[in-house]
């Protein structure tokens, strides 16, 4: 299967299946639908109102030496083999602890409504994260890299238990011969010089949350009278953000109907020095005045590429960000069977609340049909836990034929359920945006390549 | 080539044999194998 698109100028042609990303001339670009369907002579008198012969020969010497090095028109043939690594014996790697139930903002999108999640206010006490970390140890079977995120609500309203189970967890990781990876959510209200020294020394990354301008942050990320957050929190994360040495940190945003505009937020992150920043479409129910509707696609399509092009300018002016969407490992990134596999939600990666009840992941919690068990008597509902094993790109009809499915991994399951009723199907809008970011992400490497003569 | 710049050289079907390990980051397009 072969994606073709042209953006910003560059001709760009993706096989799917080998990940191989190829810049071509317009020939090129012309010839590629045509190749397996026509002779090499049906090719050329489609093409020889446009092109020289012997360009046209020359061309489509070109396309059959990497259709025969495996980089072009690439079979699919990893869909019984994601069935048989699905079937090995399931183990948890990562939990996101819901430190807090609890919240000192009160942001209008929030699915944890105020961090209550549904329920009621409530922190983690140390012995219920205790049992969770035990729990993590027991069923993480031979991994040895563990995750656990400190999530909310706002977790430094549980400051002291995050660091109690900071200090348990680094006594276990020794007797145990595990490696865990601690990483932080705030919404900086109650951020100060002990908390930014303790996460220096301890968490892998943080997430800062903050949407971008002043006015658009303060419409959605109010405080529970009503005042606006950003000018509390601006200077907490730049200083966060310096002393973090402008790396594993990530300002993150949402961005809604009411700023469709977002690669200005974007833009204004990155004016305020931040180096590191994510600005994500919000989900939300149709209903919700700041939902985003398929009618504003065009415009957000029209934003990625802005800020795409921005990205290639601020990069060349050796002024660079990273925008955690545009983010695109084309040499390095995961083998096939994490691509295919996602997230793990509901069987590698589970979510706990205050009271040690496990989730399939954060956007589930307080949903009690998809409860799972809890951490002292682990997980119980394993015909839930053998519904997410299943969920994997194949599983899903529409992803099973799409050019994005190893750089999406089939879309979140939490979305699909809340559109849908059910975890196999897509979010819609969020699909189309995906593709859009995958577009211009594998254009900028285009671009750079080309700036160091690769092109 | 003259037509063609490919911008990389991995191939998806080389890590069928040896990938799965598991011990990545949760995530799945911008991370890095940590076990190559």
């Amino acid at each position: 299967m072969v994606h073709q698109y042209k953006n910003n100028g560059y001709n760009i042609v993706l096989d799917v299946n080998s990940g191989s990303v190829h810049v071509v001339d317009d020939i090129t670009y012309d010839m590629v639908p045509l190749f397996e369907a026509h002779t090499k002579e049906e090719i050329r008198d489609k093409l020889k109102q446009s092109y020289p012969e012997s360009d046209i020969f020359e061309c489509y010497e070109e396309i059959q030496a990497l259709a025969e090095s495996g980089q072009l028109f690439t079979k699919d043939e990893y869909e019984d083999y994601i069935g048989q690594f699905k079937d090995r014996p399931t183990v948890v790697k990562a939990l996101c602890l819901h430190i807090a139930h609890d919240c000192n903002l009160a942001c209008r999108y929030c699915f944890a409504e105020e961090g209550e999640y549904h329920g009621r206010r409530a922190l983690m006490t140390f012995e219920v994260g205790k049992a969770a970390l035990d729990f993590l140890i027991a069923n993480s079977g031979n991994r040895r890299n563990l995750e656990v995120d400190f999530f909310g609500g706002e977790p430094l309203m549980n400051f002291e238990v995050v660091k109690q189970l900071v200090a348990y967890g680094r006594e276990q990781e020794k007797i145990y011969n595990k490696n865990f990876r601690f990483t932080l959510t705030t919404n900086g209200v109650l951020l100060n010089d002990e908390v930014m020294e303790f996460a220096n020394q301890e968490m892998a990354n943080v997430v800062l949350s903050i949407d971008g301008r002043k006015e658009v942050n303060d419409r959605m990320r109010p405080f529970r009278k009503g005042a606006g957050s950003y000018g509390l929190i601006v200077p907490k994360f730049q200083k966060f953000a310096e002393s973090r040495h402008q790396e594993k940190y990530y300002v993150r945003g949402t961005f809604t109907h009411h700023n469709l505009d977002f690669s200005k937020d974007v833009l204004h992150l990155a004016d305020l020095g931040f180096q590191q920043i994510s600005v994500e479409p919000v989900v939300a129910e149709p209903k919700e005045d700041y939902a985003l509707r398929q009618e504003d696609l065009p415009q957000l399509f029209e934003e990625y590429d802005k800020l795409a092009a921005e990205v290639i300018r601020r990069q060349r002016e050796g002024k660079p960000f990273q925008f955690f969407h545009f983010m695109i490992d084309l040499e390095g990134g995961p083998c096939v069977a994490k691509r295919l596999s996602g997230c793990g939600s509901g069987t590698e990666y589970l979510a706990v609340t205050p009271w040690g009840d496990l989730y399939p992941c954060h956007q589930f919690v307080g949903s009690e049909p998809f409860l799972m068990g809890n951490v002292t008597e682990g997980v119980k509902n394993t015909q839930l836990q053998k519904e997410f094993k299943q969920c994997n790109v194949y599983a899903k009809e529409k992803c099973r034929d799409c050019f994005a499915r190893f750089y999406c991994s089939g879309g979140c399951a939490a979305n699909s359920y809340h559109f849908h009723g059910n975890i196999t199907d897509v979010y819609d809008i969020g699909c189309q945006l995906q593709k859009k970011r995958i577009e211009c992400a594998i254009m900028i490497k285009a671009a750079l390549a080309e700036d160091d003569g690769q092109l | 080539m003259k037509h063609i710049k490919t911008l990389n050289t991995k191939k998806l079907q080389n890590t069928v044999k040896k990938g799965g390990c598991g011990e990545c980051q949760t995530s799945v397009g911008n991370q890095s194998c940590e076990n190559k």
